[in-house]
């Protein structure tokens, strides 16, 4: 029995580590998780508009429209970086982007975009994180793209990034416009 | 010339560490003291050719040499000279390249002033030292070579990242690995002493000084870093739970249980193979957060570079470095007899709990930063990590450590009188209530957080000063006497004390921020104001600047409370020439009772510029903490046990060289 203790540790690490490799496989781009929605009708969604007065946030308003929906929050790092490429998106390829700001005091949210600038068409405060389980988002930021149906076509895990966009997500908006 | 000259001394560090890697070992285990010798020799060489090559490497970023390619990623010919230097470090290559060098000088320093460590001990800890040279060596030279040249050379580089440009951030790469690599010989050190199969009180001596040494630096490196968030990202934020910040943190927990158990080894010849156990997982999370942080495995705004080739390299790393010695530790511990025996409720006691807390501590941190990708790679379910989730797990955990922190030093060895202890902490107990009924009086929109912490940090302020009050005897009639006892008491006890009163202050500095932070925000014009607090923030103008390799919107505020004018803040908004992307300059004016911040964003075009202002009560109580918590550390490191080293064994050692 006290042997087994001493053995927890290179046990544990050695799951870790099988995890770790798994994690790896070149196959698996951790910013391009397979969804379940892919394919399917994007959830409803429903909110609060962030922006003080605003009024509140219905996908259905965008249907005939391909859009990008974006989960951000004012404590996520990544959100920063991404935030300049979400503006060439609608610029580049005429998506407009809804933001869905996702377990964030509304008024942080608020600030956050007031310092980087707006680059949403819309905006949502999903401050239970409600709508983001709807979405199955594993955190923010994550970005859907939704189609003249209402059909989601892809999901970005993680950030925009140049690269995420000539390579994974122009080629997607081609696709959905076909 | 210089760049293969650089190239080709870290070969000849590779074939030193080979080198001292095996003929000590195997010097020690057959007893060849020739061998065993070779070791220092071998340290130091290895040390200086690495060193060679670190020189050459900033030689090229100094003189913007863009053969080299990660010079023309990573600087540019109108970067500042400082910024040029810390380019050196601000990427992938250069930064493993001092990765290893910290290795090295660890490595050298043992050698030199390992005069009193048994040879045997000596030979083997620099032989493990050195095999993690060759891990990372090899890493370097196959996967991250940072001196490969382009041909042809381009004319001007790509500057370093912005966001970097900070001379906080030039400092903070070496402070952390200083700390974090430290640990390697503390890992060193426990490995060499599961194959000699003795751990005693002399070990936790000898060991001690080198984790106190890292503790101190990575504690320095963390702050440094968390500094630089709240100057530099411009939301008045100073921790973000990222996994990058986490991979610092980690160590830094296992570390603080390491440098409380190694004691009780030291003092009560207990807690062995646990010991031995934190002293391998401290350098593993270091390992963990270099393998995080350069595989791409996890999304991160601080992630080099990602190639998948360079993850597997590391995670084979990793997997050795880690696996071998739990394996080791596996077979060997079970056998390390425990001498010391004691009553739950004692010092030791009270440490295996504080051990307990750090470690679950840790492991809550891990698993938070880890799950995203666990929970991907099993069900691809959902899951929410940031600040809700550490709020919810990592505070509950910290509060009642910081509750024992105040009790554990009145406690005896052996057998503890915890209602004594608890006796001489009533004014501890009334201060605190007092500061939490102040909180409460203070509103804080229901949460809980403010009266607790702040009533954690008083307790753990009052009660680390109390115990130093009575360890003098501070009311004592005779002054002579309290000088003599001051003089008396040794260096490691004020070292406590003022780490202990150190993280209080900075307790009461993160509980200040995070409850009573208040903000502002609005489009100005200039001439318009903006007020937070009873502050008024007139925005004055806003003008262009130039600075060396950017240009900058500077605005100018005056701020007024009751019609005085009390500070002049001119935060910027910088474009750099190179990369595309704006950053901020946060100008803050700092007070001991709180910060004001104001950051200007972007303009609305009409004329206006959308304009935040912070009121961050006691957040500067952080930095200041933990700057008491260094000078702690240092103190404690001065110790004279430390510099005399065990008497007994460096008699011995005497005999041995005679």
């Amino acid at each position: 029995m006290r042997r087994l203790l001493f053995l927890l540790p290179i046990l544990i690490v050695a799951a870790l580590v099988a995890a770790f490799w798994r994690g790896l496989d070149p196959a698996r781009d951790p910013s391009a998780l397979p969804s379940a929605l892919v394919g399917k009708a994007a959830p409803a969604v429903d909110l609060p508009g962030l922006a003080e007065g605003a009024p509140r946030l219905n996908l259905a308003a965008f249907k005939g429209k391909l859009i990008a929906v974006n989960f951000f929050a004012s404590w996520c790092l990544p959100c920063r970086a991404e935030h300049p490429f979400l503006k060439q998106l609608t610029a580049e390829f005429g998506v407009p982007v809804i933001g869905i700001a996702w377990k964030d005091k509304p008024a942080a949210s608020r600030a956050f975009l007031a310092e980087l600038g707006d680059p949403y068409a819309a905006t949502g405060a999903d401050e239970n994180g409600r709508t983001g389980i709807d979405f199955g988002i594993t955190g923010v930021p994550e970005t859907f793209l939704v189609d003249q149906n209402g059909i989601v076509r892809y999901r970005l895990a993680g950030p925009v990034t140049p690269d995420g966009l000539q390579n994974a997500l122009a080629p997607a908006i081609t696709e959905a416009r076909k | 010339m210089i760049p293969e000259l650089g190239h080709y001394a870290l070969v000849l560090a590779l074939v030193m560490a080979l080198a001292q890697a095996s003929l000590p070992m195997i010097g020690a285990a057959r007893g060849i003291r020739p061998w065993m010798q070779l070791a220092k020799p071998a340290a130091l060489a290895q040390f200086a050719f690495v060193a060679f090559a670190f020189l050459a490497l900033m030689n090229a970023f100094a003189t913007s040499d863009f053969s080299v390619a990660i010079v023309t990623q990573h600087s540019h010919s109108q970067q500042p000279l400082i910024y040029k230097l810390s380019g050196t470090w601000g990427n992938h290559e250069g930064s493993l390249l001092l990765w290893v060098l910290i290795l090295t000088i660890f490595g050298g320093l043992v050698a030199l002033f390992g005069e009193n460590l048994p040879p045997r001990l000596k030979a083997r800890t620099l032989a493990i030292q050195a095999m993690i040279s060759i891990g990372f060596l090899l890493f370097m030279l196959l996967t991250s070579n940072p001196f490969a040249r382009l041909d042809p050379a381009p004319l001007e580089g790509e500057e370093l990242n912005p966001l970097l440009q900070d001379p906080g951030l030039a400092m903070h790469p070496p402070m952390l690995y200083l700390g974090y690599v430290g640990f390697s010989i503390v890992f060193s050190f426990a490995v060499a002493a599961l194959i000699d199969g003795k751990v005693d009180a002399a070990w936790a001596r000898w060991v001690r000084p080198w984790c106190l040494l890292s503790w101190t630096f990575l504690t320095g490196g963390i702050v440094l870093g968390s500094w630089w968030a709240y100057n530099e990202l411009g939301w008045g934020g100073w921790w973000f739970w990222d996994p990058v910040e986490n991979a610092s943190f980690m160590p830094w927990l296992i570390g603080t249980a390491l440098l409380h158990s190694a004691l009780v080894v030291e003092k009560r010849d207990a807690l062995k193979s646990w010991t031995i156990l934190l002293s391998i997982l401290t350098f593993g999370f270091s390992l963990l957060g270099t393998f995080l942080v350069r595989s791409g495995i996890i999304t991160s705004v601080h992630a080099f570079a990602q190639d998948p080739t360079r993850g597997v390299f590391i995670l084979a790393l990793l997997t050795i470095a880690i696996g071998a010695p739990l394996t080791l530790y596996a077979l060997r511990a079970p056998t390390l007899r425990g001498g010391g025996l004691f009553a739950p409720l004692s010092r030791e006691g009270a440490l295996v709990m504080n051990n307990l807390l750090l470690a679950t501590m840790a492991a809550t941190v891990l698993l938070g930063t880890l799950y995203p990708l666990l929970l991907d790679l099993t069900t691809g379910g959902t899951v929410s990590v940031g600040m809700p989730f550490y709020a919810a797990t990592f505070i509950p955990l910290a509060l009642p450590l910081l509750l024992l922190m105040a009790i554990g030093p009145f406690l005896g060895w052996k057998r503890g009188d915890v209602k004594g202890a608890l006796q001489r902490l009533i004014a501890a107990a009334i201060a605190a209530l007092g500061a939490a009924i102040i909180a409460i009086w203070m509103k804080t929109g229901g949460s809980l957080l403010a009266p607790l912490g702040l009533f954690a940090g008083v307790w753990l302020l009052v009660g680390t000063a109390i115990e130093f009050m009575e360890r003098v005897r501070l009311f004592d009639r005779s002054a002579a006497r309290i000088l003599t006892r001051m003089r008396h008491t040794p260096r490691a006890a004020y070292g406590m004390s003022l780490a202990h009163f150190g993280l209080a202050i900075a307790v009461i500095g993160m509980t200040g921020a995070a409850a009573w932070k208040t903000e502002n925000i609005k489009v100005l014009r200039p001439g318009e104001s903006l007020s937070l607090q009873g502050y008024e923030f007139k925005l004055d103008k806003v003008g262009g600047v130039r600075g060396e390799n950017y240009l900058a919107d500077q605005a100018h505020f005056i701020v007024s409370s009751g019609g005085n004018v009390i500070a002049n803040l001119y935060p910027e908004r910088r474009q750099y020439l190179v990369q595309p992307m704006p950053t901020t300059e946060a100008a803050i004016r700092s007070t001991p009772l709180a910060d004001l911040y104001a950051v200007i964003g972007e303009p609305d075009g009409k004329g206006g510029w959308t304009v935040r202002i912070y009121h961050e009560p006691l957040v500067s109580w952080i930095w200041f903490g933990a700057l008491i918590m260094v000078a702690g550390g240092l103190t404690s490191l001065s110790d004279r046990r430390y510099r005399v080293g065990a008497p007994v064994r460096a008699g011995a050692t005497q005999t041995a060289k005679a």
